[in-house]
């Protein structure tokens, strides 16, 4: 059986921002009782057991969590690399004093825009300055920085100005996602999906970047899948390379698999080990026998692996089912009649975005962030 | 795109990216923001000669000591590839 590279921790999913596109579950209540310091550190004593290689420390806002520092110092002396993903707020100059000296590896912070009316609109909170200023501290620390942007129909016209603002802040690289319809940006997915003509221009621009920026800064442009022939290869396959524990000891093949109606897996419950090898959860969609036609008899089978399961359930009400994404998806017209809205219906405005809900939490750390996590 | 690996470069690891030994795997792994690259021996070799101090012309010298058969081409290759990630700096000339 293949072993996972990569974990992604969700520390906790309370955020001071309240992104439209949040891929954090609705029932953000749910996940109060978070795990604990101790709790953490054997599952990451856990997890580089089992072969995870790469720590992606998010949320929410992981910077929420006070004992962060200790999470990243146990995680860097098993030797995993660590992978901060923050929007950056709570991390004052003593925070990421802190980070280094535990030995953070990198870290990603997301802005929203190229400006700040703007980025703060779709943050949902004034943040941009501090964003930028985080940014700047960071590479004056001479830590690698990654800025992530998730990408819809408001910013989607400005990727030129976002390519500028990471070349002048001096990132490593910049991660430019399309949004992917999950949580809270499934809620507003008519309002985020670009037009044709949009994504057309986008292309354009990030083509002409790469080539100007070669061996400078590494650009990543993640197309919506909506407009893709075929499905993204989710994951890498259900149960192949990397899994998801959410704040509360949840593990998952995926971050967004919480929307499945599967049997549950949880730390607090069983080991890591017995979770990716033998659970129900992480068994269900491994491998190809699962798979209907027109997947089964597929030459991509192994390429793409059906797609995406959670939005197969989405769309269908059935995990099981090809990835409607996929032209050859018996489901198709539900992917082809969303796009021909996005380029035929009334034009949204951002006031059309309903924004994700603030979260209290019970115990006295503050909150923190929106997280999207790039699909492989 | 192929970055030009020239015979007085200096290459070295580029800071953000670290070579370890997976106890897990039994193999060496080059660990970076977003990838892990799982090395044969001689990819964890080569790696492990990039000091930034040894030419490549160096590299591939020292490799010529330990086995029989080396390939500067494929040494250039391997180290290109890298230098396109940015997981590698092939460094001053």
């Amino acid at each position: 059986m293949n072993r996972p590279y990569g974990m992604l921790a969700e520390l906790t999913y309370g955020c001071p921002l309240h992104c439209p596109y949040c891929s954090n579950p609705l029932n953000l209540a749910d996940y109060r009782e978070e795990l604990t310091t101790a709790e953490w550190q054997r599952v990451l004593a856990e997890a580089r057991a089992l072969g995870v290689l790469q720590l992606h420390l998010s949320g929410g806002e992981p910077l929420g969590r006070r004992d962060l520092e200790e999470i990243v110092a146990s995680a860097r002396g098993l030797g995993l690399y660590t992978n901060l993903i923050t929007s950056s707020l709570g991390l004052s100059p003593q925070r990421a004093e802190g980070l280094r000296a535990a030995g953070l590896d990198h870290v990603q912070i997301s802005i929203q825009a190229d400006e700040p009316a703007l980025s703060d609109r779709i943050a949902g909170t004034t943040s941009y300055e501090h964003k930028v200023a985080a940014a700047r501290m960071v590479k004056e620390m001479d830590w690698p920085l990654t800025l992530n942007v998730v990408i819809h129909r408001h910013n989607i016209d400005r990727v030129g100005g976002l390519l500028d603002l990471a070349e002048e802040l001096g990132a490593d690289r910049i991660e430019l996602a399309n949004t992917q319809y999950y949580g809270w940006a499934w809620r507003n997915r008519e309002a985020l999906m670009p037009s044709r003509a949009q994504l057309g221009k986008a292309e354009a621009v990030v083509r002409a970047a790469r080539e100007r920026l070669e061996g400078k800064m590494e650009i990543i442009y993640v197309i919506p899948d909506y407009y893709s022939l075929y499905p993204k290869p989710c994951m890498d396959g259900w149960g192949q390379r990397q899994l998801t524990v959410t704040p509360n000891g949840g593990v998952l093949p995926c971050p967004a698999a919480h929307t499945l109606e599967l049997p549950r897996a949880s730390v607090r419950e069983s080991s890591l080990e017995w979770i990716w090898d033998e659970s129900p959860l992480f068994n269900r969609f491994r491998g190809t026998d699962w798979m209907p036609d027109p997947c089964r008899s597929c030459d991509r089978r192994e390429i793409d692996f059906g797609g995406c399961r959670c939005q197969a359930f989405q769309l269908t009400g059935d995990a099981a089912r090809t990835d409607p994404v996929c032209h050859l998806s018996p489901d198709h017209d539900l992917v082809a009649d969303a796009v021909r809205a996005a380029n035929e219906g009334p034009e949204p405005g951002v006031a059309d975005l309903i924004p994700r809900v603030r979260t209290r939490k019970s115990s006295d750390s503050p909150t923190g962030l929106e997280y999207s996590r790039r699909v492989p | 795109m192929s970055i030009a690996v020239r015979s007085t470069n200096r290459p070295h690891l580029a800071r953000q990216v670290r070579l370890e030994w997976d106890p897990v795997r039994e193999q060496h792994v080059l660990l970076a923001p977003e990838g892990v690259l799982v090395l044969n021996q001689t990819g964890a070799i080569i790696l492990g000669l990039c000091d930034g101090e040894r030419t490549v012309d160096g590299i591939v010298e020292e490799l010529g000591r330990r086995y029989d058969r080396v390939v500067g081409d494929e040494v250039r290759d391997f180290l290109s590839r890298l230098a396109a990630k940015r997981w590698v700096e092939l460094g001053g000339e």
